[in-house]
Protein backbone atom coordinates (compact mmCIF):
# COMPACT_ATOMS: atom_id res chain seq x y z
CA UNK A 1 0.00 0.00 0.00
CA UNK A 2 1.18 3.33 -1.23
CA UNK A 3 2.18 6.15 1.46
CA UNK A 4 0.23 9.39 2.10
CA UNK A 5 1.84 12.14 -0.37
CA UNK A 6 1.62 16.37 -0.56
CA UNK A 7 -1.82 17.54 -2.50
CA UNK A 8 -2.58 20.44 -4.47
CA UNK A 9 -5.88 21.28 -5.44
CA UNK A 10 -5.36 20.43 -8.69
CA UNK A 11 -5.24 16.99 -8.01
CA UNK A 12 -8.25 14.83 -7.60
CA UNK A 13 -9.21 14.95 -3.98
CA UNK A 14 -10.85 11.81 -3.72
CA UNK A 15 -8.09 9.35 -5.68
CA UNK A 16 -9.68 5.56 -5.51
CA UNK A 17 -7.37 3.12 -7.59
CA UNK A 18 -8.19 -0.54 -8.61
CA UNK A 19 -9.69 -1.12 -5.00
CA UNK A 20 -10.61 -4.54 -3.87
CA UNK A 21 -12.57 -5.71 -1.30
CA UNK A 22 -13.83 -9.28 0.16
CA UNK A 23 -16.21 -9.86 3.04
CA UNK A 24 -15.37 -13.74 4.00
CA UNK A 25 -15.49 -15.18 0.53
CA UNK A 26 -17.53 -12.82 -0.94
CA UNK A 27 -15.73 -10.48 -3.37
CA UNK A 28 -17.88 -6.84 -2.95
CA UNK A 29 -15.00 -4.64 -4.54
CA UNK A 30 -13.51 -6.08 -7.82
CA UNK A 31 -11.15 -3.25 -8.83
CA UNK A 32 -12.93 0.06 -8.75
CA UNK A 33 -10.96 3.11 -9.75
CA UNK A 34 -12.57 6.76 -9.89
CA UNK A 35 -10.89 10.06 -9.25
CA UNK A 36 -13.04 13.08 -7.82
CA UNK A 37 -11.94 16.48 -8.11
CA UNK A 38 -12.71 19.21 -5.70
CA UNK A 39 -16.01 21.14 -6.04
CA UNK A 40 -17.19 17.56 -7.95
CA UNK A 41 -20.76 16.12 -7.90
CA UNK A 42 -20.64 12.76 -8.09
CA UNK A 43 -23.34 10.30 -8.36
CA UNK A 44 -23.24 6.45 -7.68
CA UNK A 45 -25.69 4.67 -9.24
CA UNK A 46 -26.44 0.71 -9.27
CA UNK A 47 -28.54 -2.62 -7.95
CA UNK A 48 -28.61 -3.47 -4.71
CA UNK A 49 -25.71 -5.50 -3.44
CA UNK A 50 -23.46 -4.14 -6.10
CA UNK A 51 -21.34 -2.59 -3.05
CA UNK A 52 -21.94 1.21 -3.42
CA UNK A 53 -22.32 1.53 0.35
CA UNK A 54 -18.88 -0.56 0.74
CA UNK A 55 -17.17 1.66 -1.53
CA UNK A 56 -18.38 5.06 0.23
CA UNK A 57 -17.12 3.34 3.68
CA UNK A 58 -13.99 2.33 2.01
CA UNK A 59 -13.66 6.27 1.52
CA UNK A 60 -13.26 7.00 5.12
CA UNK A 61 -11.90 3.85 6.14
CA UNK A 62 -14.94 2.42 8.13
CA UNK A 63 -14.23 -0.20 6.47
CA UNK A 64 -10.83 -1.68 5.69
CA UNK A 65 -9.71 -2.37 2.17
CA UNK A 66 -7.77 -5.68 0.54
CA UNK A 67 -6.15 -4.10 -2.09
CA UNK A 68 -5.35 -1.15 -4.00
CA UNK A 69 -5.39 2.67 -2.88
CA UNK A 70 -7.84 5.67 -1.82
CA UNK A 71 -6.28 8.94 -0.92
CA UNK A 72 -8.15 11.86 0.45
CA UNK A 73 -6.16 15.28 -0.19
CA UNK A 74 -3.40 12.52 -0.42
CA UNK A 75 -4.01 10.88 2.63
CA UNK A 76 -3.36 7.42 2.39
CA UNK A 77 -6.87 6.08 3.83
CA UNK A 78 -5.63 2.88 4.77
CA UNK A 79 -1.93 3.30 5.61
CA UNK A 80 -2.06 1.47 9.02
CA UNK A 81 0.22 4.88 10.29
CA UNK A 82 -2.88 7.08 9.57
CA UNK A 83 -4.29 9.06 12.00
CA UNK A 84 -7.89 8.53 11.76
CA UNK A 85 -9.18 11.56 12.58
CA UNK A 86 -7.41 13.39 10.14
CA UNK A 87 -9.38 11.55 7.44
CA UNK A 88 -12.43 12.22 9.68
CA UNK A 89 -12.25 15.38 9.34
CA UNK A 90 -11.77 15.90 6.04
CA UNK A 91 -14.37 13.29 5.07
CA UNK A 92 -18.12 13.43 6.10
CA UNK A 93 -20.37 10.81 6.10
CA UNK A 94 -24.58 11.04 5.99
CA UNK A 95 -26.13 7.46 6.33
CA UNK A 96 -29.38 6.10 5.01
CA UNK A 97 -31.16 6.38 8.65
CA UNK A 98 -29.87 9.49 9.97
CA UNK A 99 -27.88 7.37 12.91
CA UNK A 100 -28.29 10.20 14.89
CA UNK A 101 -27.62 10.36 18.80
CA UNK A 102 -31.36 9.78 20.35
CA UNK A 103 -29.97 10.72 23.75
CA UNK A 104 -28.84 14.27 22.53
CA UNK A 105 -31.12 17.19 21.42
CA UNK A 106 -30.29 18.38 17.31
CA UNK A 107 -28.57 21.37 18.37
CA UNK A 108 -26.21 18.91 20.88
CA UNK A 109 -26.14 16.40 18.03
CA UNK A 110 -24.53 18.71 16.07
CA UNK A 111 -22.25 20.05 18.88
CA UNK A 112 -20.66 17.03 19.87
CA UNK A 113 -17.97 16.07 17.56
CA UNK A 114 -16.34 19.48 17.59
CA UNK A 115 -16.47 19.68 21.75
CA UNK A 116 -15.67 15.91 22.31
CA UNK A 117 -13.25 14.83 19.46
CA UNK A 118 -11.62 18.35 18.09
CA UNK A 119 -11.67 20.24 21.86
CA UNK A 120 -13.14 23.21 20.26
CA UNK A 121 -14.48 25.98 22.43
CA UNK A 122 -18.17 25.02 23.24
CA UNK A 123 -19.53 28.26 22.54
CA UNK A 124 -18.21 29.19 19.48
CA UNK A 125 -19.33 25.87 18.55
CA UNK A 126 -22.41 26.48 19.47
CA UNK A 127 -22.64 29.60 17.53
CA UNK A 128 -21.45 27.50 14.58
CA UNK A 129 -23.99 24.82 15.74
CA UNK A 130 -26.55 27.60 15.20
CA UNK A 131 -26.00 29.28 11.84
CA UNK A 132 -25.65 25.67 10.48
CA UNK A 133 -29.21 24.37 11.97
CA UNK A 134 -30.54 27.71 10.24
CA UNK A 135 -28.76 26.50 6.79
CA UNK A 136 -30.27 22.84 7.02
CA UNK A 137 -34.13 25.40 7.28
CA UNK A 138 -34.24 23.89 11.74
CA UNK A 139 -34.44 27.02 13.27
CA UNK A 140 -36.76 26.16 16.40
CA UNK A 141 -36.04 23.13 16.06
CA UNK A 142 -32.65 23.09 18.51
CA UNK A 143 -34.02 21.35 21.50
CA UNK A 144 -35.92 19.15 19.82
CA UNK A 145 -34.91 15.20 20.28
CA UNK A 146 -34.37 13.08 17.39
CA UNK A 147 -37.16 11.08 18.16
CA UNK A 148 -39.60 14.44 18.15
CA UNK A 149 -38.47 14.83 14.76
CA UNK A 150 -39.65 13.75 11.37
CA UNK A 151 -37.50 11.68 9.36
CA UNK A 152 -36.61 14.75 6.73
CA UNK A 153 -35.80 16.96 9.65
CA UNK A 154 -33.26 14.18 11.46
CA UNK A 155 -31.56 13.62 8.39
CA UNK A 156 -31.15 17.89 7.62
CA UNK A 157 -29.57 17.44 11.19
CA UNK A 158 -27.33 14.55 10.46
CA UNK A 159 -25.93 16.37 7.16
CA UNK A 160 -25.59 19.71 9.78
CA UNK A 161 -23.65 17.10 12.21
CA UNK A 162 -21.54 16.32 9.67
CA UNK A 163 -20.79 19.94 8.18
CA UNK A 164 -19.87 20.93 11.86
CA UNK A 165 -17.03 18.90 11.55
CA UNK A 166 -15.53 20.86 8.37
CA UNK A 167 -15.15 18.90 6.44
CA UNK A 168 -13.83 18.93 2.39
CA UNK A 169 -15.71 16.11 1.36
CA UNK A 170 -19.22 14.89 1.93
CA UNK A 171 -20.31 11.15 1.13
CA UNK A 172 -24.04 10.41 1.25
CA UNK A 173 -25.44 7.14 1.09
CA UNK A 174 -28.95 7.15 -0.02
CA UNK A 175 -29.85 9.74 2.16
CA UNK A 176 -33.50 10.12 0.94
CA UNK A 177 -34.23 6.23 0.76
CA UNK A 178 -35.75 5.88 4.24
CA UNK A 179 -38.02 9.51 4.02
CA UNK A 180 -41.63 10.00 2.78
CA UNK A 181 -41.70 11.26 -0.90
CA UNK A 182 -42.98 14.92 0.54
CA UNK A 183 -39.36 14.61 2.73
CA UNK A 184 -37.28 14.00 0.24
CA UNK A 185 -37.57 17.19 -1.50
CA UNK A 186 -36.61 19.46 1.66
CA UNK A 187 -33.02 16.82 2.13
CA UNK A 188 -32.49 17.12 -1.58
CA UNK A 189 -32.47 21.39 -1.32
CA UNK A 190 -30.16 20.92 1.06
CA UNK A 191 -27.92 18.51 -0.60
CA UNK A 192 -28.12 20.98 -3.65
CA UNK A 193 -27.18 24.52 -1.45
CA UNK A 194 -24.24 22.82 -0.15
CA UNK A 195 -23.17 21.45 -3.95
CA UNK A 196 -23.86 24.66 -5.39
CA UNK A 197 -21.59 26.25 -2.12
CA UNK A 198 -18.65 23.96 -3.77
CA UNK A 199 -18.86 21.40 -1.57
CA UNK A 200 -17.12 17.94 -3.28
CA UNK A 201 -20.04 15.49 -2.51
CA UNK A 202 -20.14 11.74 -3.38
CA UNK A 203 -23.93 10.42 -3.64
CA UNK A 204 -25.35 6.87 -4.00
CA UNK A 205 -28.59 7.91 -4.60
CA UNK A 206 -32.13 6.45 -6.67
CA UNK A 207 -32.71 9.78 -7.23
CA UNK A 208 -32.20 9.94 -10.71
CA UNK A 209 -33.52 13.70 -11.49
CA UNK A 210 -31.76 14.77 -8.95
CA UNK A 211 -28.74 13.11 -10.23
CA UNK A 212 -29.06 14.52 -13.72
CA UNK A 213 -29.44 17.87 -12.73
CA UNK A 214 -26.67 18.31 -9.73
CA UNK A 215 -23.88 15.53 -10.39
CA UNK A 216 -21.04 16.59 -12.59
CA UNK A 217 -20.30 12.84 -13.17
CA UNK A 218 -22.77 9.37 -13.73
CA UNK A 219 -20.95 6.22 -12.21
CA UNK A 220 -23.11 2.80 -12.44
CA UNK A 221 -21.99 -0.20 -10.61
CA UNK A 222 -22.96 -3.43 -10.38
CA UNK A 223 -21.79 -6.38 -8.72
CA UNK A 224 -18.51 -5.00 -7.63
CA UNK A 225 -16.98 -2.80 -10.65
CA UNK A 226 -17.58 0.26 -12.41
CA UNK A 227 -19.49 -0.70 -15.70
CA UNK A 228 -20.19 2.85 -17.25
CA UNK A 229 -20.00 6.35 -16.29
CA UNK A 230 -19.74 9.53 -18.08
CA UNK A 231 -21.50 13.09 -17.54
CA UNK A 232 -24.72 12.52 -16.69
CA UNK A 233 -26.50 13.98 -20.36
CA UNK A 234 -24.77 11.35 -22.13
CA UNK A 235 -24.82 8.81 -19.71
CA UNK A 236 -28.88 9.31 -19.31
CA UNK A 237 -29.52 9.76 -23.05
CA UNK A 238 -27.42 7.54 -24.20
CA UNK A 239 -26.22 4.93 -22.05
CA UNK A 240 -23.78 1.93 -23.91
CA UNK A 241 -23.62 -1.17 -21.49
CA UNK A 242 -27.10 -3.38 -21.88
CA UNK A 243 -26.43 -3.39 -17.61
CA UNK A 244 -27.10 -0.04 -17.42
CA UNK A 245 -29.56 0.28 -20.11
CA UNK A 246 -31.74 -2.28 -18.39
CA UNK A 247 -30.81 -0.05 -14.93
CA UNK A 248 -32.26 3.04 -16.02
CA UNK A 249 -35.23 1.39 -18.25
CA UNK A 250 -36.54 -0.21 -14.70
CA UNK A 251 -35.83 2.76 -12.62
CA UNK A 252 -37.35 5.52 -15.02
CA UNK B 1 -35.34 -4.17 81.31
CA UNK B 2 -38.53 -3.91 79.70
CA UNK B 3 -41.24 -1.65 79.58
CA UNK B 4 -44.11 -2.71 81.79
CA UNK B 5 -46.62 -1.44 79.39
CA UNK B 6 -46.10 -2.67 76.82
CA UNK B 7 -43.51 -5.31 76.80
CA UNK B 8 -41.84 -4.09 73.92
CA UNK B 9 -38.00 -3.13 75.01
CA UNK B 10 -36.83 -0.62 72.35
CA UNK B 11 -33.35 0.18 74.33
CA UNK B 12 -32.33 2.13 71.76
CA UNK B 13 -34.72 4.77 72.42
CA UNK B 14 -34.09 5.32 76.61
CA UNK B 15 -30.33 3.46 76.21
CA UNK B 16 -27.82 6.46 74.74
CA UNK B 17 -25.54 3.80 74.06
CA UNK B 18 -27.23 1.38 72.54
CA UNK B 19 -28.49 4.25 70.34
CA UNK B 20 -25.40 5.01 69.35
CA UNK B 21 -24.51 1.56 68.44
CA UNK B 22 -27.77 2.06 66.31
CA UNK B 23 -26.98 5.03 64.96
CA UNK B 24 -23.53 4.15 64.02
CA UNK B 25 -24.52 0.74 62.36
CA UNK B 26 -26.85 2.63 60.54
CA UNK B 27 -24.24 4.97 58.38
CA UNK B 28 -22.03 2.38 58.59
CA UNK B 29 -24.74 0.49 56.52
CA UNK B 30 -25.60 3.30 54.46
CA UNK B 31 -21.68 3.94 53.82
CA UNK B 32 -20.82 0.41 53.06
CA UNK B 33 -23.51 0.35 50.84
CA UNK B 34 -22.76 3.97 48.86
CA UNK B 35 -19.13 2.13 48.27
CA UNK B 36 -20.36 -0.81 47.16
CA UNK B 37 -22.73 0.68 44.65
CA UNK B 38 -19.57 3.22 43.51
CA UNK B 39 -17.02 0.80 42.96
CA UNK B 40 -19.51 -2.19 41.27
CA UNK B 41 -20.75 0.17 38.71
CA UNK B 42 -17.38 1.24 38.42
CA UNK B 43 -16.57 -2.89 37.90
CA UNK B 44 -19.34 -2.93 35.81
CA UNK B 45 -18.61 0.12 33.37
CA UNK B 46 -14.53 -0.98 32.90
CA UNK B 47 -15.99 -5.18 32.44
CA UNK B 48 -18.05 -4.26 30.06
CA UNK B 49 -15.46 -2.53 27.75
CA UNK B 50 -13.33 -5.25 28.55
CA UNK B 51 -15.69 -7.81 27.30
CA UNK B 52 -16.12 -5.69 24.07
CA UNK B 53 -12.04 -5.77 23.80
CA UNK B 54 -10.18 -6.53 20.62
CA UNK B 55 -7.56 -9.11 22.49
CA UNK B 56 -9.12 -12.32 23.05
CA UNK B 57 -7.54 -12.74 26.07
CA UNK B 58 -8.86 -9.69 27.82
CA UNK B 59 -12.11 -10.81 27.34
CA UNK B 60 -11.42 -14.23 28.59
CA UNK B 61 -10.34 -12.58 31.77
CA UNK B 62 -13.38 -10.42 31.96
CA UNK B 63 -15.44 -13.79 31.11
CA UNK B 64 -13.56 -15.52 33.96
CA UNK B 65 -14.42 -13.12 36.45
CA UNK B 66 -18.04 -12.97 35.80
CA UNK B 67 -18.10 -16.75 36.24
CA UNK B 68 -16.11 -16.75 39.33
CA UNK B 69 -18.24 -14.15 41.27
CA UNK B 70 -21.60 -15.18 39.75
CA UNK B 71 -21.22 -18.60 40.24
CA UNK B 72 -19.99 -18.45 44.24
CA UNK B 73 -21.94 -17.63 47.43
CA UNK B 74 -20.95 -13.87 48.20
CA UNK B 75 -20.35 -14.99 51.86
CA UNK B 76 -17.30 -17.35 50.53
CA UNK B 77 -15.82 -15.04 48.24
CA UNK B 78 -16.09 -12.37 51.78
CA UNK B 79 -14.15 -14.98 53.88
CA UNK B 80 -11.84 -16.01 50.65
CA UNK B 81 -11.21 -12.17 50.48
CA UNK B 82 -10.66 -11.50 54.48
CA UNK B 83 -9.20 -14.85 55.54
CA UNK B 84 -6.89 -16.02 52.54
CA UNK B 85 -6.01 -12.88 50.62
CA UNK B 86 -5.87 -11.11 54.18
CA UNK B 87 -3.49 -13.52 55.42
CA UNK B 88 -1.16 -13.56 52.74
CA UNK B 89 -1.02 -9.72 52.84
CA UNK B 90 2.14 -8.45 54.84
CA UNK B 91 1.29 -6.68 58.10
CA UNK B 92 2.24 -3.27 58.95
CA UNK B 93 3.28 -1.61 62.02
CA UNK B 94 -0.19 0.80 63.34
CA UNK B 95 1.06 4.14 65.16
CA UNK B 96 1.41 2.04 68.69
CA UNK B 97 4.30 -0.64 67.17
CA UNK B 98 1.79 -3.25 66.71
CA UNK B 99 1.34 -5.11 63.75
CA UNK B 100 -2.08 -4.96 61.82
CA UNK B 101 -3.69 -6.44 58.79
CA UNK B 102 -2.94 -4.67 55.95
CA UNK B 103 -6.53 -3.59 55.46
CA UNK B 104 -9.27 -3.29 57.82
CA UNK B 105 -12.64 -5.54 57.87
CA UNK B 106 -14.60 -2.87 56.27
CA UNK B 107 -12.41 -2.29 52.99
CA UNK B 108 -12.57 -6.44 52.48
CA UNK B 109 -16.24 -6.38 52.95
CA UNK B 110 -16.09 -3.54 50.53
CA UNK B 111 -14.04 -5.14 48.25
CA UNK B 112 -15.74 -8.31 48.11
CA UNK B 113 -19.26 -7.11 47.60
CA UNK B 114 -18.05 -4.39 45.21
CA UNK B 115 -16.82 -7.34 43.14
CA UNK B 116 -19.48 -9.34 43.58
CA UNK B 117 -22.18 -6.88 42.40
CA UNK B 118 -19.75 -5.88 39.94
CA UNK B 119 -19.64 -8.70 38.27
CA UNK B 120 -23.76 -8.86 37.67
CA UNK B 121 -22.77 -5.16 36.47
CA UNK B 122 -20.86 -6.40 33.59
CA UNK B 123 -23.76 -8.56 32.25
CA UNK B 124 -26.35 -5.72 32.77
CA UNK B 125 -24.20 -3.61 31.07
CA UNK B 126 -23.26 -5.50 28.50
CA UNK B 127 -26.92 -6.42 27.48
CA UNK B 128 -27.61 -2.70 27.20
CA UNK B 129 -24.86 -2.26 25.10
CA UNK B 130 -25.78 -4.48 22.85
CA UNK B 131 -29.00 -2.57 22.41
CA UNK B 132 -27.04 0.16 20.74
CA UNK B 133 -27.17 -0.12 17.07
CA UNK B 134 -24.05 -0.73 15.52
CA UNK B 135 -25.01 2.07 13.07
CA UNK B 136 -24.85 4.40 15.80
CA UNK B 137 -21.38 3.43 16.78
CA UNK B 138 -20.20 3.96 13.05
CA UNK B 139 -21.94 7.25 12.34
CA UNK B 140 -19.89 8.22 15.88
CA UNK B 141 -16.86 6.53 13.97
CA UNK B 142 -17.31 8.41 11.14
CA UNK B 143 -17.77 12.09 13.01
CA UNK B 144 -13.87 11.18 14.19
CA UNK B 145 -14.90 9.32 17.80
CA UNK B 146 -12.24 6.90 18.32
CA UNK B 147 -13.18 3.44 20.50
CA UNK B 148 -13.07 4.91 23.89
CA UNK B 149 -15.00 8.13 23.49
CA UNK B 150 -17.51 6.35 20.91
CA UNK B 151 -18.00 4.05 24.33
CA UNK B 152 -17.64 6.98 26.97
CA UNK B 153 -20.31 9.71 24.82
CA UNK B 154 -22.67 7.99 23.05
CA UNK B 155 -22.77 3.93 23.64
CA UNK B 156 -22.67 3.78 27.92
CA UNK B 157 -25.68 6.83 27.87
CA UNK B 158 -27.85 4.65 25.68
CA UNK B 159 -26.72 1.47 27.35
CA UNK B 160 -27.83 3.14 30.85
CA UNK B 161 -30.89 4.17 29.62
CA UNK B 162 -31.71 0.46 28.64
CA UNK B 163 -30.04 -1.70 31.72
CA UNK B 164 -31.34 0.65 34.49
CA UNK B 165 -34.29 -1.78 35.47
CA UNK B 166 -31.92 -4.18 35.81
CA UNK B 167 -29.11 -2.76 37.09
CA UNK B 168 -32.23 -1.27 39.97
CA UNK B 169 -32.41 -4.92 41.10
CA UNK B 170 -28.77 -5.66 41.19
CA UNK B 171 -28.41 -2.26 43.64
CA UNK B 172 -31.16 -3.03 45.71
CA UNK B 173 -29.68 -6.90 45.50
CA UNK B 174 -26.11 -5.05 46.77
CA UNK B 175 -27.54 -3.13 49.78
CA UNK B 176 -29.40 -6.13 50.93
CA UNK B 177 -26.11 -8.09 50.90
CA UNK B 178 -24.20 -5.60 52.98
CA UNK B 179 -25.29 -7.97 55.93
CA UNK B 180 -23.18 -10.32 54.28
CA UNK B 181 -20.46 -7.84 56.24
CA UNK B 182 -21.70 -9.05 59.82
CA UNK B 183 -20.03 -12.35 59.18
CA UNK B 184 -16.08 -10.30 59.57
CA UNK B 185 -17.75 -8.11 62.04
CA UNK B 186 -18.18 -4.84 60.39
CA UNK B 187 -19.95 -2.99 62.67
CA UNK B 188 -23.06 -2.40 60.31
CA UNK B 189 -26.57 -2.67 60.95
CA UNK B 190 -27.62 -6.55 61.47
CA UNK B 191 -24.09 -6.75 63.67
CA UNK B 192 -24.82 -3.85 65.96
CA UNK B 193 -28.56 -5.49 66.19
CA UNK B 194 -27.12 -8.67 67.28
CA UNK B 195 -24.96 -7.09 69.82
CA UNK B 196 -27.74 -5.32 71.49
CA UNK B 197 -30.10 -7.72 71.57
CA UNK B 198 -27.11 -9.81 73.12
CA UNK B 199 -26.79 -7.63 75.77
CA UNK B 200 -30.77 -6.98 76.13
CA UNK B 201 -33.04 -10.12 74.99
CA UNK B 202 -34.98 -8.13 73.02
CA UNK B 203 -34.70 -10.17 69.33
CA UNK B 204 -38.12 -10.10 68.40
CA UNK B 205 -37.70 -6.11 68.40
CA UNK B 206 -34.58 -5.49 67.26
CA UNK B 207 -35.42 -7.82 64.35
CA UNK B 208 -38.75 -5.86 63.45
CA UNK B 209 -36.33 -2.54 63.71
CA UNK B 210 -33.84 -4.49 60.74
CA UNK B 211 -36.57 -5.07 58.50
CA UNK B 212 -38.04 -1.26 59.03
CA UNK B 213 -34.79 -0.41 58.54
CA UNK B 214 -33.82 -2.08 55.18
CA UNK B 215 -37.42 -1.82 53.99
CA UNK B 216 -36.66 2.13 54.15
CA UNK B 217 -33.07 2.01 53.12
CA UNK B 218 -33.97 0.34 49.83
CA UNK B 219 -36.83 2.35 48.99
CA UNK B 220 -35.07 5.16 49.11
CA UNK B 221 -32.66 3.68 46.68
CA UNK B 222 -35.48 2.57 44.06
CA UNK B 223 -37.09 6.25 44.43
CA UNK B 224 -33.23 7.85 43.48
CA UNK B 225 -32.73 5.35 40.57
CA UNK B 226 -36.98 5.96 39.62
CA UNK B 227 -35.83 9.52 39.81
CA UNK B 228 -32.77 9.27 37.83
CA UNK B 229 -34.31 7.10 35.40
CA UNK B 230 -37.15 9.93 34.36
CA UNK B 231 -34.37 12.80 34.45
CA UNK B 232 -32.44 11.14 31.84
CA UNK B 233 -35.46 10.08 30.04
CA UNK B 234 -35.50 11.33 26.12
CA UNK B 235 -38.19 10.68 23.93
CA UNK B 236 -38.43 7.81 21.78
CA UNK B 237 -36.08 6.38 22.76
CA UNK B 238 -35.55 3.27 25.74
CA UNK B 239 -37.90 2.35 27.95
N1 LIG C 1 -20.06 -5.87 7.09
C1 LIG C 1 -20.35 -6.78 6.13
N2 LIG C 1 -20.13 -8.09 6.35
C2 LIG C 1 -20.41 -9.01 5.40
N3 LIG C 1 -20.93 -8.72 4.21
C3 LIG C 1 -21.20 -7.43 3.93
C4 LIG C 1 -20.93 -6.39 4.88
N4 LIG C 1 -21.29 -5.22 4.32
C5 LIG C 1 -21.77 -5.50 3.11
N5 LIG C 1 -21.73 -6.83 2.84
C6 LIG C 1 -22.13 -7.49 1.60
O1 LIG C 1 -21.51 -6.82 0.54
C7 LIG C 1 -22.38 -6.72 -0.57
C8 LIG C 1 -22.46 -5.27 -1.01
O2 LIG C 1 -23.10 -4.52 0.00
P1 LIG C 1 -23.33 -2.96 -0.09
O3 LIG C 1 -24.05 -2.56 1.12
O4 LIG C 1 -22.05 -2.28 -0.38
O5 LIG C 1 -24.27 -2.86 -1.35
P2 LIG C 1 -25.09 -1.62 -1.88
O6 LIG C 1 -24.71 -1.44 -3.30
O7 LIG C 1 -24.91 -0.46 -0.99
O8 LIG C 1 -26.56 -2.14 -1.82
P3 LIG C 1 -27.91 -1.37 -1.42
O9 LIG C 1 -28.37 -0.63 -2.63
O10 LIG C 1 -28.84 -2.47 -1.04
O11 LIG C 1 -27.60 -0.47 -0.27
C9 LIG C 1 -23.69 -7.32 -0.15
O12 LIG C 1 -23.75 -8.62 -0.67
C10 LIG C 1 -23.61 -7.35 1.34
O13 LIG C 1 -24.32 -8.45 1.84
MG1 LIG D 1 -26.14 0.60 0.38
Amino acid sequence: MTASQPWTPDQPIVRIADVYKSFGAVEVLKGVSLNVMKGEVICIIGPSGSGKSTLLRCINALVPIDRGSIQVEGLETHDPKLNKLELRKKVGMVFQQYNLFPHKTALQNIMMAPVTVLKQDKAEVEVRARVLMKKVRLEGKEHSYPGELSGGQQQRVAIARSLAMNPDVMLFDEVTAALDPETVKEVLVTIRDLAEEGMTCLLVTHEMGFARELADHMYFTDRGVIVEHGPPKEFFSNPRDPRTQEFLSQIL
Amino acid sequence: MTTPETGINLTYFYDSFDRARMIGGFFMTIWLSLVCLFFSTIIGVVGAWLQGSRFVWTRRIAQGYIQLFRNTPPLVQMYFFFFALGNLLPRVKNEYGYLEPLFDNFTWAAVSLSFFAGAFNVEIFRSGIEAVPESTREAAEALGYNRLQAYLYIVLPLAFRVCLPALNNNLVNLVKTTTLAYAIAVPELLYVSNQIWSDSVNVPEMMVTLLVLYVALVGLLVWGMHRWERAIRVPGYGT
